[in-house]
This record gives structure tokens, sequence and C-alpha cells, in this order.
């Protein structure tokens, strides 16, 4: 597609990036048949093709951002389905993070929304205080239905107590840093990103990872300083507070001698695996690649390494959820599921699956509308291949799947399980 | 630049009031008037032409369709309709005057009849999405054009929209049943319906590729067909462009009508191979994929004989698909072409001519001379099985020099078609892209005529006016209607 910057703009190696994008763009318009948001909303401005047309204008003409162009990208699901269907290889992902980060600088957010955002990208990547919060929540939860008004305050207010648990599981042992050694000789050594919502919401995803990677004869650092690695925040445009993250986890695995980097959500990975070009005009940017060439998803890794169940094939079916992280920002499609059939599950995969279920990390909080719409018809779509449990692969999907009569669980839990280890909660 | 009527400079003065008067008639979602929230509708699949609209309309139900255009009918304003924006001819491309009118919020399906072999869908329901609604029943919709996935069923009726498979099951006229229409004057009418061949008049066959001149279209009623018990897809690989034409042919002369009969040159099968990892080969100048359907003894029957036929022309290889997930690559492969070589330039003009298929070689031969004078790649992607030809001419937008000689180019290559027996357009339409081209293929007296029943319809060409036909001036215009 013809692009319109002028030799100086083309100086900034940010605009020069997003040019790269914009030039591969052929303006097809494949990408609006599998956007989440086109499908319930029918404007084109709802849509990948009409979001890259107007990031394109903004920063053709170096505007700051208006509400009009916020309000669209800020209905974005970041969910890159668009990604997956664009026949031309269109990196809508690094031109919307782009646009994130410039809207961030150039336009200024009501009051409330600032806060909210400010609180979200503060909170949720440090599990002591999200911890805090959740109990917090966990009080309060019983009165959301008491919040009035139909403003996107109240609706938020709402959607953020629906979404805490019920209850809140304490801190787990395993994710303090350390080294937690293979049973029997050992095979391989591999880090573990520890996450931040995902340990404090549901620690047991991170133990079913830790066991069965022992079991299997891989020893599991958990890095000392490693956190969040920064998607939170990049996926509200908060650049500094991302890369400052991401900064901290590259420094504390280039430390390591290790096989791979593991992550567990999906969410997460995808990032990871995006460090590379996030510091590509950063000193940092050799041990960015060099991570973002080790990070694994859990699945990926045990595909390749080697996955062998040990217990009698449960009479199940699971309807595996493909995450939009895993599925479509990191390809990985069909190991998670050949895994469970591996383990002797039942796997069913419903229709519809490349479109989102509505989490897409903090979006459920932000577009609580939109997000409970994909929420119902995801529902839907799961429940009609009349499954025992469902399973996926990032934190966001379960907690945003939850609650809803049908068991939510890590794909992790239940292959660990399979393997010898404890039955996940909720089984029937 | 493609030049486009005056703008009416009433209307433009009235913008605010007419913009007022939709906001009326239409949810608040539904209408569009700021600039800058206006600017991704300026243009379609043809992103080379682009131009403001008005503002943008996007009716929920055909009577929001039917309000919008007796009031731009009343109020002298031009309407562009528009589906999924999709079109390669500019057929959605605005006007500064005029209102378009969106359909995309009509996505659902309205009834799906098994007995009798019918879907009655909205105008927004993607090409696909008939299929995927029937499929679980072991239905289908056969046109398939590549866009399928996105594009839209109002825009198939609109540019009778054909695909790979309409070798053997017929373009979109052949699958259509009824309509539902919207004329200018807000006027909702039934075209046909549910049951085959309408009473009276073939008014279906007339509003069928009309590329929204003569009226909206809201509603459509296609025929359903069992899908077949299953398909394979061959891969035949050839030293050239003409062995490979010459190889089509034999094709279609030896009396086998293959589901699907594809043609993909050296720059396409490149493309085409990155994005889909199809195992297309890499080594071949030319490639056919030539699909067959049936049961497996049938399948196999065809094939062998399709192998014999292939064996003739000396084939690089020959390779039949061993499951569905390789077909689906193979298809994947093919129906991503167009955007698939934007991996190999950043900007392309299709054409999609048509020739009668002994002229392949001939025709792919002057293609690639022509290729070499103007200096600019193209890739050859087709369906072959009904000669209809997709040169893609690859350019660089960023430069005008290039874009003027990548639509010279483009016009030498549809005269060519017109030349050699064919026509200017297969299937993506007239639009705006071979407009002035229509002089070349048909004589005074034939255009006059086709603009007298666009004016039977729509006397004050308030709908879509800028499209098909070469614009007349104001004098000439006032005789036509």
């Amino acid at each position: 597609m013809q692009t319109l910057f002028t030799t100086e703009q083309l100086r900034d190696p940010d605009i020069a990036a997003s040019n790269q994008v914009l030039r591969t763009c052929v303006h097809c318009g494949m990408c609006t048949a599998t956007c989440p948001t086109f499908l319930l909303m029918g404007d084109e401005l709802d849509s990948p093709r009409g979001r890259i047309y107007l990031i394109k204008d903004m920063l053709e003409t170096g505007r700051p951002a208006t509400e009009a162009v916020v309000r669209h990208v800020d209905r974005c699901l970041s969910c890159l389905s668009c990604m997956t269907t664009c026949p031309s290889g269109t990196h809508y992902m690094h031109l919307v993070d782009h646009a994130r980060a410039y809207i961030e600088n150039t336009y200024k957010r009501p009051f409330a929304e600032r806060m909210l955002r400010g609180v979200l990208g503060g909170i949720i990547p440090r599990p002591w205080l999200f911890r805090l919060a959740l109990m917090g929540a966990r009080v309060a939860r019983p009165f959301a239905g008491a919040i009035p008004g139909k403003s996107m305050l109240a609706q938020r207010l709402r959607a953020m107590l629906a979404l805490a648990p019920s209850s809140v599981p304490g801190p787990s042992p395993v994710e303090k840093p350390g080294v937690h050694p293979a049973l029997g000789p050992r095979k391989a050594r591999v880090a573990l990103l520890a996450g931040c919502a995902q340990q404090v919401l549901s620690p047991s995803i991170n133990e079913a990872t830790i066991r069965l990677l022992n079991r299997l004869g891989v020893e599991v650092v958990v890095a000392q300083e490693a956190g969040c690695c920064g998607s939170l925040n990049h996926h509200m445009g908060q650049h500094d507070a991302a890369m400052a993250r991401a900064r901290t986890n590259i420094e504390a695995w280039s430390k390591q001698d290790i096989d791979a980097i593991i992550v567990n959500a999906s969410g997460c990975g995808t990032t990871i695996k995006d460090y590379g070009f996030m510091f590509r005009n950063d000193p940092l940017r050799e041990q960015a690649e060099k991570v973002a060439g080790l990070a694994k998803d859990i699945t990926e890794y045990l595909s390749s390494f080697g996955y062998a169940p040990t217990r009698e094939k449960p009479d199940l079916t699971v309807a595996y959820h493909a995450a939009c992280s895993l599925q479509h920002g990191q390809r990985v499609t069909a190991d998670p599921k050949s895994l469970l059939a591996r383990a002797g599950f039942r796997v069913v995969e419903p229709a519809e699956s490349h479109i989102c279920c509505g989490s897409a990390g903090t979006y459920n909080l932000l577009q609580p509308e939109i997000a409970g719409q994909l929420r119902a018809r995801k529902l839907g779509n799961i429940k009609a291949t009349r499954p025992d449990l469902v399973a996926a692969g990032n934190i966001g999907c379960l907690t945003q799947l939850a609650g809803d009569g049908l068991p939510v669980v890590h794909t992790i839990e239940l292959l660990d399980w399979m393997a010898g280890g404890p039955k996940p909660a909720d089984v029937p | 630049m493609i030049r486009l009527p005056d703008p009416k400079r009433d209307v433009l003065a009235r913008r605010d009031a007419i913009v007022a008067g939709l906001r009326d008639l239409l949810p608040e979602a539904s209408l569009i008037s700021d600039e800058l929230r206006l600017k991704p509708y300026e243009t379609d699949g043809l992103s080379a032409y682009r131009q403001m609209p008005l503002a943008v309309a996007l009716p929920e139900t055909t009577e929001q369709v039917a309000d919008v255009l007796r009031f731009c009918h009343r109020n002298g304003v031009r309407v562009v309709p528009r589906g999924a924006g999709t079109s390669l001819s500019g057929g959605a491309l605005p006007m500064e005057d005029a209102v378009v009118v969106g359909l995309m919020k009509m996505n659902r399906i309205l009834d799906i009849d098994y007995a009798d072999r019918v879907a009655t869908v909205q105008a927004g329901v993607t090409n696909i999405g008939i299929t995927n609604a029937v499929a679980g029943n072991g239905f289908f919709y056969a046109p398939d054009p590549s866009s399928q996935l996105a594009c839209m069923i109002g825009g198939n009726v609109n540019m009778n929209s054909g695909g790979a498979h309409c070798l053997k099951y017929g373009v979109t006229a052949n699958n259509l049943l009824g309509l539902k229409i919207v004329t200018i004057e807000g006027d909702i009418l039934d075209i046909g319906g549910a049951h085959l061949d309408a009473a009276g008049y073939d008014w279906l066959g007339l509003l069928t590729g009309s590329e929204g001149m003569l009226a909206i279209v809201t509603e459509v009623n296609v025929r359903i067909l069992r899908a077949p018990e299953g398909a394979r897809a061959m891969l035949a690989a050839f030293a050239s462009n003409e062995i490979a034409g010459r190889c089509v042919d034999a094709i279609i002369a030896s009396g086998i009508i293959p589901v699907a009969l594809e043609f993909m040159d050296r720059p396409a099968i490149h493309a085409c191979e990155a994005f889909a990892h199809a195992g297309y080969p890499l080594d071949a100048e030319a490639m056919l994929i030539i699909e067959v359907e049936g049961s497996v003894s049938e399948q196999d029957d065809l094939l062998d004989r399709l192998k014999a036929i292939c064996q003739r022309f000396d084939p690089i290889s020959l390779k039949v698909s061993q499951s569905p997930e390789e077909s689906a690559a193979i298809w994947k492969g093919r129906k991503g072409a167009f955007g698939a070589v934007g991996r190999i330039s950043p900007d392309y003009l299709c054409m999609d001519g048509t020739i009668p298929t002994s002229r392949l070689p001939e025709v792919l031969r002057r293609i690639g001379e022509m290729s070499d004078s103007y200096g600019l790649k193209v890739a050859n992607i087709f369906h072959a099985g009904d000669g209809n030809l997709h040169p893609l001419i690859m350019f660089d937008a960023n430069d005008p020099a290039s874009f003027h000689k990548a639509e010279a180019f483009g016009a030498d290559i549809l005269r060519l078609c017109v030349d050699v027996g064919g026509c200017l357009t297969g299937e993506h339409g007239v639009g705006v892209e071979k407009r002035d081209l229509m002089p070349y293929q048909f004589a005074e007296h034939e255009l006059a005529q086709q603009r007298a029943i666009k004016s039977a319809f729509d006397p004050d060409w308030l709908l879509n006016p800028s499209k098909v036909f070469p614009l007349l001036d104001a004098p000439a215009m006032a005789q036509a209607a």
C-alpha cells in the first residue's frame, strides 16, 4: 500500500519500522473476516484493515491521537487473528504496538481512565500487590451488583469484581527463585517464567509445570529477579514500564546457562518471543534476541522433548480452547492438542476456534461489553462440543471462561496429572 | 488517476443537513460523518484509487436501507453500495458527494432449508459463511472466489463472482434463486425466491452482475449443494508457461471437467509457498492445481486419466495430495495468492480478463513480452479451466511513474483479451478500473442500450454512477437518462 511519509519522518526508527509494515499490507481485506470486533460490529473501523488505515493516517500526519483513533485502537484485542489470516505477512502486532505507545504519548485520556490504566499496569505485574488487591476485591465482590449506572467506569468496576476469584490461594513455595532439580539424570536445564498474575490466580499451573519437567529429567530454574514479562504494560502503550520489565528479565536469564525458557502463559510467550524486536535499537539487542530464541511454550517444549502418560486413559472429553496468543501470536496450534490426545483425552475443537474469548490481557476489564459478547459466543461454541472440561494454555482465557459450570483447566495440569501428578481441582 | 464525475455542488453545500437527515434514520453506530473516521472508507481492494465519501451509512435492516435510499433519492444524493470492500476493480470506490451504504452489519443467516436446498442470508454474510453454516450437515455453497473468506454475498451477486470451483458448478448467477432488493426510490422488492426458476421475465439474470448500479441487494436466496464424498488435488509442474497452457487446453479438450483447474507461474508459486507451505514445486516455471471429486474410485480414475494427459507435456513433477491437510494447504496458497504477492511486491494491479482456453499459450507468451517491455514483473495466477486470467502486475505505489506504467500494461493485457475473442472481466467486475476500456469491447450503440437499462432503474443516475460506463459529459448524460 502507498505511504506518504517524508524522508524526515522516516529517520525516526519507529516510523521506519511501521512504514515497512504498512508497505506489506495490500489492503485486500482478508483480515476483516477473522477479526472478532468486525464480526460483532460490522464496521471497517473496527477491523484490522480499518485500524491500519487509521494508524497510517495518524502517523503520516504526525498529529496527536484523537478520541476517534483511540476508541477504535482500544477496541482491538491484539488477538492477532488477522496476522494468521494475512496472506502478505503484514506485521500488525508491531504496528498496533507502535500506535498504542504513540497514543500514550500524544493523547490525554479522561481522568478515571488514566487512573484505572495506571492501577492495572502498576498492580497486576507485582504478585504481592495483586494478591492484596484480589483479597480486597473478594470482600467487595458480593456488592458488585450494587454499583449503579451504565457508564464505562461502572461497567469496568463490575467487570473487575466479577473476574475476581472467590478465594485467593496463598503464595506457592515453588515460585521463589531457586533451582528445582531433575529427578534422575539431568537431561536439560530450563528457566521458567514464574510470571505475575498467573502465579497469584492459579499457582497450581507453575507447580504442575515444574513437577512434570523434573519428572522428565529437566532441571528448572526460577531466576532471581525475573518477573512480569512486560506485556501487560506493553499492550496499554506503557512503553517505558514494559521495556524496564523486559530488560530485567533479559538480564536475569542471560546470567543462566539454560537450554530453553519455558513459558506457560501464552500471552507472556508472545511478548518474550518479540523481545528481539522490542530491543532492536538497544545495546541489549543481542541478548534480547537470544532470550527470544530460547523462549518456548511449555507444550512446544514437551512436543520436542518427549512426553508419555503413565496413568490409565481417563474417560474424559476435553474441549481444547486455543488461546489467541498461542495460536496466532506464536503459531503453536497442533502441539497442545496432540499432547492432550497422547495423554489419553478425547480432544474436541469448538467451532470458531480462531476467534478470541474476549480475555485479551486487561481487555475484559477495559472493554467489558465487547469482552462479554465474545465470552458468551465462545462458551456457546465450546458447549456445543459437549465436553467434560475445557483446556487452555493461557491464564487470561482460563479466568475469562471460568464460572459457567464447565471446569476450565490449564493444559499442563492435565498433562501432569496423566503423567503421575495430582488430579487438578474441579476435574470431574 | 481515475476521473470521477464532477461532484454536485449543491449536495456538498447541503452536507450538514444531509448528515443530520441520515442521523434521524439510523442507529448512532450506523452513521459515520467525521473526516478522520471516513478515511478508511476512501478505498476498497483496489487501494491505488481513493476518494473520500460524504458520509458512510451502515444500516442493520432492509427497512433502514430503504429509508436511506428514499432519503438520498429525495435529496438528489448519490449512493455507493459497499460489501466487504474487497473489490479489485474499485467497485466500492466512493465519490465526494456520495453516501457509502455498507451492508457489513447485515451478517445474519436467516433460514436454511435442507429439504429444498436453499439458504436465505443477509447481504453481509461472507461467502464462506454460507458454507460454514451448512457444512455440518454435509452441504456447501459452490461459487468460491479467492476472497471468499472475506467477500460478502451481496458483493458476489453484484459482481457475479466466480472462483476456482466454478469450472464445474458455475458462477454466482448459476447458484442464485432469489433476491431482496431496494430500489433507489426506497421500494423493497422480492425477485425470484426460494425456488428454482422464477415466474416471468428473468429479472434475477439482469440484476446479477449489475455492479450496484440498479439496486441494493439486502437478502439473497442461494442454492446449497450436497458436498461431494471427497476431493483430491494434484499439483502438476511444468518447464514453461506455454507448456502448462497447452496442457490446460488438452485437459479441457479431453472432455474431463475437473472441479478446479488453476494455473500459477513461477513468481506466484514462490510467493504462495512462502505463505502456505503447501509443498509447491519451487523448481517449476508453471504449475497447475487440478482437483477432482467424488468417491475414492471416481477420484482415482479421473486422476489416472489426468496424469496420462499431463505426462504428454513432460511434467517436471506430478504430485497428488495425500491428506485433507495437504489439500487444505494447497488451496490456502491459491486462495491467498493475491495477498501473498504482497510478499514480493509492495503493490499490485490484478487483471481479470477472460479468453478462449485455446488461446492460453499465445496470450501468456504475449503477457511475458509486455512484462519485459514495460519493465514490470507480473505473476500469473488464474482459473485456467475457464480461461479467466488474473495477471498480477507488480509495481511500487510510492513511485507514480511505476503506477502509470502498471495501468498502461494492464490496459494492454485487457485489449489483448478482447482481441483474441475474450472479454474485459471474468468475475471482478468493470468497476472504475476497466470503465474506460468498455468502448474497446462494445460499440457505442451497445453501450447506449446498457445505459438505458441503468436509466430505467435509476433515472437520475444516483446509484454507483461513476462505475462501468465511460463518463459522459452533462448533455450526453441527460440524453442517456
